[in-house]
């Protein structure tokens, strides 16, 4: 039986199933756009597009329901850049590290394991942990009264990112050509103006790309972020109050909605989807570009 | 010569200061696993293996009694497991056939378009593939259940999937191929005879990263999967998964302590199946 398959298995049929396995990936893509357009067409009938994405309102009482995405997107953007910023302080010295300075040594592949194994600790544990233990320590620094809000969720999300940016971009930084880091230290360069001058102007972009794409990563992360942020549906005041995000806003309010309820937290989906799709793609884009 | 020791200085100081942020930028692995450890590993008997977990009244009393909670997460794991399995059994043959089609075909024009979408599938956050298994299974079939957790899971793995495949399917000396065809192979024999083994160490190595990134998502599941209390058999019924119930823990006071556990089983699940990609990658190393 197996031996007449493997006979009938000529290229064309293999070919066959090959186009068929393909064909489902932009249908696949196609219809999350479809399927988030759909769901969320009623909202935005009802409030306008514009009009969603600036509104602050978010009321759930019936008769007069309305719902507006703004606090949800300030509080995504906001967590996500404060993380961003955070995070190349550490992810930046952990690329060089492992790309560069003790590069192919098996402290570098220790290193550079442990932060990949950073990447696979499940977001609900980072959550817990933040809660836990990141939230105490804040309330006893006095960053904040009862240690939710922007700043822990922020903290949990730089964490959580580093692994991203840093495994990327220490990529970038091997792709560095021997022969330019050997001309330099040749003109009598130290190591450190070899990095300054050359390895990280050479892979510049690259390295840009790498926070680019963990940006993209910290936008959507859900559980965590909802387990530290506070869940309060309105504008931040500050960078030290409580606030919510959209992937938080999503998980927290999908379960009992329904109507134009429902329809919103899938407008939020799509508004979402479409920052981190666009994000991803300049991401992408620039590394295309500068050919590395 | 001071110009140069002030240079040489800088550059030592670079140095340190790399190494210094390096190793503080893995403190918080250390932390996290060293936390859950030591108040998880309390919670580890058979009981947690075993039993579904306790009613709140019955935490509290054991509780107050300073006695163990009793009770396990056997839901949690039957659903991990049974979500995982079927996830898996759909993405791991799509995902090779794609990554078969893209590293088959790369120089054409549609496999750069392809290549920049399942870039973009691998992008979306979970929490939308959540709403579209939401949209896509539990609607039509007016129930939540695990298996649309599992393609959830599935639309999650399949862009690891298919990359892994691909890159290690690439990096193969065309000579290896050409040197199949000549013989009279046909593309499958050559494939699936020849190309597959060949790169096996990366392709497995993709497939099992892929689990450990899915096996404690929590958000789509959230919106899919459900929960339940008892164990759950039936896909198509609502299921509990571990991470489902550490959720679950988290807003119940009195299940605390055996958030710690099932985090425990969760972390030791990613670090065995990273130790064995670890594993496999480098005794299959091409």
């Amino acid at each position: 039986m197996v031996k007449k398959l493997k006979q009938h298995m000529h290229n064309k049929k293999f070919n066959i199933v090959l186009y068929c396995a393909i064909a489902i990936i932009p249908i696949l893509f196609g219809g999350v756009i479809a399927s988030l357009t759909k769901g969320s067409l009623p909202a935005f009938r009802e409030f306008g597009f514009f009009q969603f994405i600036v509104s602050t309102d978010w009321d759930v009482t019936e008769g007069h329901e309305s719902y507006g995405a703004l606090p949800f997107i300030i509080g995504t953007v906001a967590t996500s850049l404060i993380a961003l910023l955070l995070c190349v302080p550490f992810a930046l010295p952990v690329s060089l590290f492992v790309g560069e300075y003790f590069r192919d040594t098996k402290i570098a592949n220790t290193l550079g394991g442990l932060i990949d194994l950073l990447a696979g600790i499940p977001s609900i544990v980072y959550g817990l942990w933040g809660f836990y233990i990141l939230r105490p320590i804040l309330m006893s620094l006095g960053i904040s009264e009862n240690g939710f809000g922007i700043p822990t969720a922020s903290i949990i999300l730089t964490i959580m990112i580093i692994p991203y940016a840093a495994s990327l971009s220490t990529e970038f930084i091997r792709l560095v050509p021997q022969e330019m880091k050997e001309a330099a230290y040749g003109l009598g360069a130290t190591q450190a103006e070899v990095v300054k001058h050359v390895v990280l102007p050479y892979c510049s972009s690259g390295i840009f790309s790498s926070y680019i794409l963990a940006l993209g990563r910290a936008l959507g992360e859900t559980m965590a972020v909802t387990m530290l942020i506070g869940n309060t549906n309105k504008i931040p005041q500050s960078l030290f109050d409580t606030g919510n995000s959209m992937a938080a806003s999503i998980a927290n309010q999908f379960g009992e909605a329904d109507g134009l309820k429902l329809s919103s937290i899938i407008a939020i989906g799509l508004l979402l989807f479409l920052v981190t799709s666009i994000i991803n793609y300049i991401g992408r884009l620039i590394i295309k570009r500068s050919s590395l | 010569m001071s110009f140069n020791s002030k240079r040489i200085g800088k550059d030592t100081l670079l140095r340190n200061v790399i190494i210094l942020l390096s190793v503080l930028a893995c403190v918080p692995l250390f932390l996290i696993l060293g936390n859950v450890f030591v108040k998880g590993i309390g919670q580890f008997s058979l009981d947690f293996f075993t039993q579904t977990p306790p009613d709140t009244l019955s935490a509290k009393i054991a509780l107050n009694n300073k006695e163990q909670i009793p009770g396990g997460i056997a839901n949690g794991i039957v659903g991990t497991l049974m979500t995982v399995v079927i996830a898996s059994i759909i993405a791991i043959p799509l995902g090779l056939l794609c990554g078969i089609w893209l590293s088959e075909f790369r120089e054409r024009k549609s496999a750069g378009v392809i290549r920049f979408i399942v870039e973009l599938l691998q992008g979306m956050p979970s929490i939308i593939i959540g709403i579209i298994a939401y949209l896509w299974i539990v609607v039509p079939t007016r129930t939540y259940s695990a298996f649309a957790g599992a393609i959830s899971l599935a639309i999650m793995m399949l862009p690891m999937i298919i990359r892994s495949t691909e890159e290690s399917l690439r990096m193969l000396p065309h000579e290896l191929k050409e040197a199949g065809l000549a013989l009279g192979g046909s593309l499958y024999t050559v494939t699936f005879k020849v190309l597959i083994p060949t790169a096996f160490g990366g392709i497995m190595t993709g497939i099992l990263l892929a689990i450990s990134r899915v096996i404690g998502e929590t958000a789509p599941l959230m919106l899919t999967a459900l929960g339940a209390s008892a164990i759950q058999w039936n896909p198509m019924k609502p299921s509990s998964t571990i991470s489902l119930l550490i959720w679950e823990f988290y807003n119940d006071p009195n299940l605390q302590s055996l958030i710690w556990s099932a985090s425990l089983l969760l972390l030791i699940l990613v670090l065995l199946l990273n130790l064995i990609a670890k594993q496999i990658a480098k005794q299959w190393k091409i």
